[in-house]
């Protein structure tokens, strides 16, 4: 009887430990699949806060044209490859990032641009997207590095293998650019 | 920055331990001198639960209303609101709610028992004085405390400290009454010893209670400063901001001893600061913060 008992509690005591596992195995992955949905999120973010600023810009800098035109098919080049593959819509994004950069570069050799209200605005919300995207995709590669260390630490890498709960990849920034820059004088 | 978060939390267990250990001593010595320790204990520790974990639950409002904090609303607060939420996304916790205290001195705390019901509040001089980046560091450090839980470990420290006073309160008081004896204890000369030592060990447990409470407070401090980087990925950032908060020597007007736990720099004005002076390792232990310098130090060490 007390043999009995003693192997049904230690039966019971696996059962929860294995379901316990999954279950934490499963909620790391979907934070992983929330964690790239909040990065989206913050890109859509982005390409509805740009037609706002082509505008404001236009009405101070209108010669400024080339800027304005990179800036607008850098938009809608991220905007296609949004539904493409990851890496490419990263290299979009980056695009996008860099025809920002000289955008805003541009807008200091107008005074009355700079002074504008609504300028200031967009310009504060376009660096906090920035900003939130860094995170969203800080939180992504962390979400990764708790997931990935949960499946490959014993024992739960059994129960991973047993229910195929594969590695996942992380983000990497700027791929393409990892050469150093080449500055000259 | 990973090492020192986890060595952090690794202290405050020690620190937790410790609590429990000090109130398992103090119970066995009651039970030892009066053997009504279980009885003692029971009623401390429900007194202690009942008392500081009201203020708990109700902390966000009483620590706003303290410092008479208002909602941040209005373009004005565009920055601090998108700061916090780009940090949120980064913590992946819910995005607090944001209050200003109209004060010139550069200063700011969190609040709320859990990330659901957090509340963060700066004042106007901090806004005023730091830059993007300082702002930033000093809002993670603050979202560091929410996501840590800081509150309730605040909390249970205080509880600890409530039962411990009131038990040894209740064991000093049925000794002046001059309560039972065991009888046994009396006869051997070992016990005698042992009863000094336990009536030692009740008159001073309050007293270590509080130095472990202002230990914790201040390993909470430092945790918050590593786990912040760990949001912002920039060490130097918050130790920029810390050195404004150093040089600019005015102070939060609504902050009392009792809130000093919750600002980001201890609101409290210590004169012997002023001299340039050491303060005496004595004076340092009943510190809510560390020394300000030494957060520094460690943040540049990074």
């Amino acid at each position: 009887m007390t043999v009995v008992l003693v192997v049904a509690v230690l039966v019971a005591i696996l059962v929860i430990a294995v379901v316990a596992t999954y279950n934490g195995l499963v909620r790391t992955r979907n934070r992983i699949d929330n964690a790239q949905a909040q990065i989206e999120v913050q890109l859509d973010r982005r390409h509805d806060l740009i037609p706002n600023l082509v505008e404001t810009v236009k009405g101070y800098a209108a010669h400024e044209r080339q800027t304005l035109e990179a800036v607008t098919a850098a938009r809608a080049h991220a905007i296609d490859a949004a539904s493409g593959s990851l890496a490419d819509q990263a290299e979009a994004e980056n695009v996008l990032s860099g025809a920002l950069k000289s955008l805003f570069a541009v807008a200091e050799a107008y005074p009355d641009l700079k002074a504008n209200a609504n300028f200031l605005a967009l310009q504060e919300e376009l660096t906090s997207t920035e900003d939130r995207i860094a995170y969203a995709r800080q939180f992504f590669n962390d979400a990764v590095l708790s997931y990935n260390t949960r499946i490959q630490s014993f024992p739960a890498n059994l129960l991973a293998r047993m229910f195929g709960f594969s590695a996942r990849e992380y983000f990497d920034g700027d791929p393409g650019n990892d050469a150093p820059v080449d500055v000259r004088f | 920055m990973f090492e020192q978060i986890s060595a952090n939390k690794r202290r405050t267990w020690f620190l937790l331990v410790g609590f429990g250990a000090l109130i398992a001593a103090v119970t066995a010595a009651v039970t030892f001198l009066f053997g009504l320790g279980t009885w003692g204990f029971a009623i401390a520790v429900v007194f202690a639960i009942a008392t500081s974990w009201t203020s708990y639950w109700c902390s966000d409002r009483l620590a706003l209303a303290a410092a008479r904090a208002r909602p941040a609303d209005g373009p004005e607060f565009a920055r601090y609101h998108n700061l916090v939420e780009g940090l949120c996304i980064a913590a992946g916790i819910p995005k607090p709610r944001l209050f200003v205290v109209d004060d010139d001195a550069p200063n700011a705390f969190a609040t709320g028992r859990n990330p659901e019901h957090a509340a963060i509040a700066v004042t106007t001089g901090l806004l005023a004085l730091l830059d993007r980046v300082e702002l930033e560091a000093v809002l993670a450090h603050e979202l560091a405390h929410v996501k840590n839980y800081d509150m309730l470990v605040g909390t249970i420290a205080v509880t600890a400290v409530g039962a411990l006073a009131l038990l040894s309160d209740i064991g000093l008081r049925v000794m002046l009454w001059g309560g039972d004896r065991d009888d046994d204890s009396s006869n051997n000369p070992l016990a005698g010893l042992i009863a000094v030592a336990a009536i030692v060990l009740i008159a001073l447990a309050p007293l270590a209670a509080r130095l472990m409470q202002f230990a914790m407070s201040r390993r909470r401090e430092f945790l918050a400063d590593a786990s912040g980087v760990a949001l912002t990925r920039y060490p130097p950032g918050l130790a920029s901001a810390l050195e404004k908060l150093r040089d600019n020597g005015t102070v939060v007007a609504a902050g009392s001893r009792a809130m000093a736990q919750l600002w980001i720099e201890s609101p409290l004005d210590y004169p012997a600061d002023q001299e340039g002076n050491r303060r005496s390792w004595l004076n340092r232990a009943f510190d809510t913060h560390p020394p300000i310098d030494e957060r520094i130090e460690v943040l540049r060490a990074m």
